[in-house]
């Protein structure tokens, strides 16, 4: 394989563990808070996807407006499903909050087959992102640009508000405990919301990304991507918002790689995640930049 | 009320219901029919899950690849030579399969036999980890299974499936295996064994103080829940006689829970009920897929608005009524008679 061949790739690569890292984050926080693993995350980065595409084709909306405004939308979603399935199981075993989550994840996806259709939906990719560019000779496209571009930028912002603010430092502390974090003055339901909110956004923000890079729209969309990015979050170690991101790219540059090394195996790419995912529990399971934490009682 | 006659109404239901199954076999219409086969199937799976969950307090998601294992298995070993050649057109079975054809007892045990072999071989991992850990990672394995499925095109046909399998599957088979499930864990529930398996799900450190050999037991209930499940496949196969990789996806593993929740976790008259409502409101809520007339409104039906239902059903169980019909309470003879207890008195006084 080429020099160029490789950087080609690795910009590939790279693009698809930004849009992974996006979406493991938003795991990584919620289970960082609730340990939960929120089954229904996957399906809020569908049902955004379709959002922006309706935006465009049903509202007529400029591509940016429906693109900024699916953003907000989602995490108010996001905020509903915590408030109506997850908040009142708070108390309960941790497994009937996780019952719940495969609950919410099935009604989103049946309620897309009913309402989106079972056909798949194309999505706009604005002229902005179709260019070609050509980097010595790696040709990108300008899209795979601005998803690096993007996703480490809101990635950026992320990890400001998580470690400078005094939000992200009351979430820091809701997640390393619960009660206490209640006993020092702090809003827990409003935090947990907010979690819910930004989590949501962000999968928002990487489902656009992602529609442009895979323009094809279909209610179960966001399964695939979603348990692909648990296990991102679960490798970089659950809870860690770093090791999400490092998950994230780790998974992406290495899903394209196998792929781009060895095409007999295309066939089994999905396996690839479970099995490093598998190998990782066993190995370290807490991830690589997890700690080693008491199981919450 | 004594042991003995608790004896005797069970096995006078049981005839009472083996009559009811030879009678329908014979008299109900096929949809009926099939219907009930589901709800026998969907027993056996429910039961299994019940197993590792209910008892043993170990959250399984891989259910959809232990049911593709035995149902693969069967409907390999049961489909007829003609047939196996026109379903694999594009790639040849393999040597020693395409040869083989023999009668559906052999091939269900060995279906299950199979897939309680997975059950082993995925449990060693999994089981060394804890509550959604466990739970993702079975997910994993399941899909795993699915992926090599689909990719296997000298053995399973690929995402073509496999079309034409006998169907052997009638009421006695999937009620007799339905009936054999419950029995076998409801021994093992009442054994020692089972004991083990419910102090675990209560209290592993405490159980492991006692003595209980934690690894082992769990392994034991999940084998045991696989092998059944894989047994359930292969009715399943016989069944539906066409089977394909996206019959088992996630969404069959997540029917199972829905099945189970329902019902009660930890009581298998629960897991019977379940799947009994389960099946029902899947065929009832049928007509809400397809437009309705209500004199002169006509309300537009959409192609899976009965799952959306459903699910809703499923959210609100788990949100308000946790416990689901049964919670953790068995159905027995005592407790029934109890009903009818005040009936009786009151005829005595009035006599």
């Amino acid at each position: 394989m080429s020099l160029d061949m490789l950087l080609q790739h690795l910009a590939n690569g790279i693009s698809l563990g930004g849009l992974y890292a996006l979406i493991a984050v938003g795991y990584t926080m919620v289970y960082g808070i609730l340990r939960l693993i929120n089954f229904a995350h996957g399906d809020i980065f569908m049902i955004s996807a379709y959002m922006a595409f309706y935006g465009v084709a049903l509202f007529a909306l400029p591509w940016y407006a429906s693109f900024l405004l699916t953003i907000p939308l989602a995490a108010i979603l996001g905020m509903a499903v915590e408030r109506v399935a997850y908040r009142p199981l708070r108390d309960a075993p941790r497994i009937s909050a996780l019952i719940s989550a495969i609950g919410v994840s099935l009604l989103f996806q049946n309620f897309a087959v009913v309402v989106f259709g079972g056909r798949p939906k194309a999505f706009p990719r604005p002229a902005l992102f179709a260019l070609q560019w050509n980097i010595g000779r790696v040709r990108v496209l300008s899209l795979t640009f601005f998803i690096i571009l993007i996703s480490v930028a809101i990635l950026a912002g992320v990890f400001y508000l998580v470690y400078r603010t005094k939000t992200g430092r009351a979430m820091r502390a809701v997640s390393w405990d619960f009660g206490i974090a209640g006993l020092m003055g702090i809003n827990i339901n409003r935090t947990v919301s907010l979690t819910f909110a930004i989590g949501s956004a962000l999968a928002a923000a990487g489902s656009i990304m992602w529609g442009m890079k895979f323009p094809q729209l279909l209610p179960l969309m966001g399964v695939v991507p979603g348990l692909k990015c648990f296990i991102a979050a679960v490798v970089g170690g659950i809870g860690s918002i770093p090791g999400a991101m490092l998950g994230g790219f780790l998974l992406g540059v290495g899903e394209i790689m196998i792929v781009a090394f060895f095409p007999e195996l295309a066939g089994y790419k999905y396996a690839f995640a479970y099995l490093a995912l598998i190998l990782v529990l066993l190995w370290k399971p807490t991830g690589l930049l997890g700690k080693v934490a008491e199981e919450k009682a | 009320m004594s042991r003995q006659t608790s004896r005797i109404l069970t096995a006078i239901s049981l005839i009472a219901l083996f009559v009811f199954l030879r009678w329908a076999e014979g008299n109900l219409d096929p949809y009926l029919r099939r219907i009930l086969n589901l709800i026998a199937i969907n027993v056996i799976w429910a039961v299994t899950f019940n197993l590792i969950y209910g008892y043993t307090g170990q959250f399984s998601l891989g259910h959809a690849g232990f049911i593709a294992i035995g149902a693969y298995t069967t409907a390999l070993l049961t489909l007829p030579l003609a047939q196996k050649e026109q379903n694999f057109f594009l790639t040849p079975l393999i040597w020693p399969l395409s040869n083989i054809h023999i009668p559906f007892l052999p091939s269900l045990i060995l279906g299950a036999l199979l897939a309680g072999i997975a059950g082993i071989l995925i449990g060693i991992p999994s089981l060394q980890l804890r509550g959604d850990y466990m739970a993702l990672v079975t997910l994993g394995f399941a899909e795993v299974i699915r992926v090599i499925s689909m990719n296997l095109q000298s053995i399973t046909n690929g995402s073509l499936g496999l079309k034409g399998i006998p169907g052997y599957t009638n009421l006695l088979w999937s009620w007799g295996c339905a009936a054999f499930t419950i029995f076998i864990v409801r021994m093992l529930a009442n054994s020692s064994y089972g004991r083990a398996f419910k102090a675990i799900r209560e209290d592993e450190i405490a159980a492991e103080t006692m003595g209980v050999s934690i690894f082992y037991h769990k392994l034991m209930a999940f084998a045991i829940a696989a092998l059944f499940a894989g047994l359930g496949g292969g009715l399943f196969a016989n069944l539906i006689s066409t089977i394909d990789p996206n019959v088992f996806t996630y969404i069959l593993s997540y029917q199972v829970v829905t099945v189970v929740v329902l019902g009660g976790v930890g009581s298998i008259t629960g897991n019977v009920l379940g799947s009994a409502i389960y099946v029902s409101l899947f065929e009832l809520l049928r007509p809400f897929d397809q437009p309705m007339t209500f004199g002169s409104i006509t309300i537009p039906g959409r192609p899976g608005l009965r799952m959306v239902m459903l699910s809703i059903i499923f959210l609100l169980v788990i949100l308000f009524y946790r416990r689901g019909l049964m919670g953790s309470n068995e159905f027995s003879w005592r407790w029934l008679l109890s009903k009818f207890q005040p009936l009786f008195e009151r005829a005595r006084q009035e006599g």
